[in-house]
């Protein structure tokens, strides 16, 4: 059985996981918060067999979803930034082509990599549309399919691939100004 | 043929759920005469990459 200490030791790990989700800070404070609660109570149910961390990483998505849902109920669900492609246009010109060229990034060196591409991320995730962005979080960070994600949100799969695309292009224009040109200096 | 908008929907969509026959013979098409999207469907699997090793940190 995992230790308080071994437990709290996690803490700063699924805070940073945490905040990957949730614009809110305070927010994603309270659910690390329940997620350690959760964990020194119902220790003896740690099997093992996973990394601790993985196991208190499946509790706090629990806790987040929750989050979300909460969050979602009180705003009204009004999906109109996130399902608006407009912006979209500078991206392509009037004929359906890229409007600026589309080149290849390099290969980044591993080792540096990890934490500083996903620090640049957590930036350029804080400029989408909240909902679009936790789409996204749900999709890539936590690896749900389409379905969990529709079925937690309560939004349709249409909607959702949507909002994914235009979170794959938002995400690519930042990280190409932010990252891989900074890189190229 | 299908144009760039729509190829880069077509490659986003590919990394949720299993394309058609239909949507993958056309993508594939537009993406052997277009550089472009060949470049954007290789930083989308860049950009899942960087997300897991940095979320596995």
């Amino acid at each position: 059985m995992p230790s308080d200490h071994e437990i709290e030791a996690e803490r700063p790990y699924l805070l940073r996981y945490a905040r990957s989700q949730l614009q809110d800070a305070a927010a994603a404070e309270d659910a690390v918060q329940d997620t350690l609660l959760a964990a020194l109570q119902g220790r003896e149910r740690f099997a093992g067999g996973a990394s601790l961390r993985t196991w208190l990483t499946s509790i706090l998505r629990f806790k987040l979803i929750d989050v979300v849902r909460r969050q979602s109920r009180e705003s009204t669900i009004d999906l109109g930034e996130d399902l608006d492609l407009a912006d979209l246009d500078a991206v392509f010109d009037g004929s359906g082509h890229w409007a600026h060229a589309v080149r290849a990034w390099g290969a980044p060196e591993e080792s540096l990599l990890a934490q500083q591409f996903w620090q640049v991320y957590q930036q350029c995730a804080q400029v989408m549309p909240k909902r679009t962005a936790m789409v996204f979080a749900m999709r890539e960070v936590m690896d749900m399919d389409i379905a969990e994600i529709c079925q937690n949100l309560d939004i349709t799969a249409t909607n959702c691939s949507v909002m994914l695309y235009r979170a794959r292009l938002s995400l690519r224009e930042c990280l190409e100004i932010r990252w891989f040109q900074r890189e190229a200096t | 043929m299908m144009d760039c908008r729509q190829a880069s929907r077509l490659i986003s969509e590919a990394m949720d759920r299993p394309l058609s026959r239909a949507e993958q013979l056309q993508l594939s098409m537009h993406l052997l005469l277009c550089r472009n999207c060949r470049n954007f469907r290789q930083q989308m699997q860049q950009l899942r990459q960087g997300i897991r090793q940095g979320r596995e940190r």
